[in-house]
């Protein structure tokens, strides 16, 4: 044995003290150098060109304004069952995202196996990564105004964009679900004689079931967020009223619509979270 | 011996309504078959659809109908008008400049505030329960209304985008590394506080090099996020690539924004992959 490999073996055994631990700690001081020079380098050269001009005139007024607008909701407002109210704008907002992501979810399942690589031939798959990362690329809103000159303003232009939308996300996690499949259970179907009809009602769908399902309760949680911005280019929901009420100051009736958004984002928060800690649980 | 291991089955009400079923097996014993779930969910998805389509007055037959209209834009979409390029660039470094310099500010705020929401390094209940609370209030506001009120108190601008971008970057970033502040190992924190290190030393030594990748993973993440979402900022008048796709459909020039999309795809999926082989590399 050679002279070196003992003195390091012996390194390797004798006993430090803590001191002597602390002394020899990993130091990788040099990375976060790298790190924080790189963050110093990127943020001087994007702040050089953001230009703080102050407060517009009316921007202290705007500012006192939603603040007063946010403690002095519109009550009238908040609780009416008018077709402009409060309520009926979140039940609109909230069925334009349950159609948009149930659609979307489907219409994702197609693409997802023809972009899965264990499934198809790689140039296919390839290409269909390109079409679900092209439709993930497009803003929401973009593909709002699109579609606004197919179906005109209104809450199923929010429904068809939505369902565009999602394909994108939606598909890339079907895919990695896809990818995941234990094709072993396929095998001793196969051994044991099944059709293939079979092979994908005990095979395959009970495999992908729970992670399609949380998925899309998943999407359905952003869904619910972007349906209340789509309303900014006329796709229906609680957005467009908003937006109006900001642009005309109108603080009471802003206050009492940003209520509405939140409880209904927190409660839909609360809900998906929930069944989604289940169905990871397996229950 | 107990026949009856009944125990062994969780009853919610859902088992009460609807009684389960008793198998017996060879060996005398007896157990629950829980009655499926899937009829329910079923029955309530159906009810939500019909509801939700007759909020939205949502019309399949419209869609396929005047589909054309959307295959005409696209095939404008897919012939870019390449000499609009030049106009592109400058507000695509605008919107690059407003995702950086938010994405740090927000990143840099999130990190004490996630640290004082964890449970495990914050004992106090009640401090944890507000920073939560906030945060959750934070990221239920759309990212476009808190530009719009930005850009109404701050005027129109890549100020305005940036505050925003900051805002939204705070509330997501927080949230997930507090996430994953609760999933780090207690153990050297305890062990050096045994060895007589301070609060502060035991969390510096111990708790931070477990932290600093996943905050420095969760903020690529987010300026991913990011890049995309302030694309659309401008359609408020935040600044950045948003005024040129609002210009660009308020002319109906689908040839350049087919342009803009473009650049918008090559900068997007470049970034994406820049920081996924960022992010596969700290973990």
């Amino acid at each position: 044995m050679s002279e070196k490999l003992k003195q390091f073996e012996q390194k390797l055994d004798q006993k430090l003290t803590a001191a002597e631990m602390y002394a020899n700690r990993p130091r990788k001081w040099w990375l976060y150098l790298i790190i924080v020079l790189i963050l110093t380098l990127l943020v001087t050269w994007s702040g050089s060109s953001i230009q703080f001009d102050g407060l517009t005139v009316t921007g202290s007024q705007v500012a006192k304004g939603v603040i007063s607008g946010v403690t002095h909701p519109d009550l009238k407002l908040m609780f009416g069952t008018g077709d402009t109210d409060v309520p009926f704008l979140l039940l609109q907002t909230m069925a334009i995202a349950v159609l948009g992501t149930l659609i979307g979810a489907i219409l994702a399942i197609p693409f997802a196996f023809l972009a899965s690589s264990n499934i198809m031939p790689a140039p296919i798959a390839y290409l269909f990564r390109i079409i679900i990362l092209l439709i993930r690329t497009i803003p929401s809103l973009v593909w709002a105004l699109m579609w606004i000159r197919v179906t005109g303003p209104g809450a199923s232009c929010g429904v068809i964009t939505q369902s565009v939308c999602s394909i994108g996300m939606i598909a890339k996690m079907y895919i990695t679900a896809i990818e995941d499949l234990d094709t072993r259970i396929l095998e001793s179907l196969d051994a044991m004689g099944c059709t293939p009809f079979q092979k994908i009602r005990y095979g395959v769908i009970p495999q992908l079931t729970a992670s399609f399902i949380s998925t899309t309760i998943y999407r359905f949680d952003i869904n619910l967020k972007d349906a209340t911005t789509l309303g900014i280019v006329g796709a229906g929901g609680i957005g467009a009223s908003l937006v109006q009420c900001l642009n005309s100051r109108r603080w009471a009736m802003v206050g009492s619509f940003v209520w509405g958004l939140m409880f209904l984002v927190l409660v839909i928060e609360f809900l998906s979270t929930r069944i989604r800690k289940k169905l990871a649980r397996g229950e | 011996m107990d026949k009856e291991n009944t125990s062994l089955v969780k009853l919610t009400w859902f088992d009460k309504i609807f009684k389960p079923q008793v198998i017996t097996l060879a060996n005398g014993h007896s157990t629950l078959r829980r009655r499926s779930r899937t009829p329910l969910i079923v029955a309530l998805l159906a009810i939500a659809i019909f509801l939700s389509l007759k909020a939205t007055r949502f019309d399949f037959t419209v869609i396929i109908s005047r589909f054309n209209e959307l295959l005409k834009l696209f095939t404008q979409l897919f012939h870019p008008k390449w000499s609009f390029f030049d106009k592109v660039t400058g507000p695509l470094v605008d919107t690059i400049k407003m995702s950086i310099l938010g994405t740090v500010i927000g990143c840099a705020l999130a990190l004490p505030v996630a640290v004082l929401s964890s449970t495990n390094i914050n004992k106090s209940h009640v401090i944890v329960s507000v920073f939560r609370f906030i945060l959750a209030l934070i990221r239920t506001l759309p990212t476009l209304v808190i530009a719009l009120v930005c850009a109404l108190v701050f005027g129109l601008g890549t100020f305005a985008g940036t505050l925003a971008i900051s805002i939204f970057t705070f509330g997501i970033v927080a949230k997930m590394l507090y996430e994953s502040i609760e999933t780090i190992d207690m153990g050297p924190f305890e062990a050096m506080e045994a060895m007589g290190a301070n609060k502060f030393q035991a969390f510096w030594a111990a708790c931070v090099p477990q932290i600093l990748p996943v905050y420095l993973s969760h903020s690529l993440y987010c300026f991913e996020m990011n890049i995309r979402a302030s694309a659309i900022l401008g359609y408020v008048g935040a600044g950045g690539l948003g005024i040129t796709i609002n210009e660009r459909i308020g002319w109906r020039d689908y040839n350049g924004l087919g342009m803009v999309l473009l650049t918008l795809f090559v900068v997007v999926v470049a970034i994406e992959f820049f920081s996924e082989y960022l992010r596969k590399k700290l973990s």
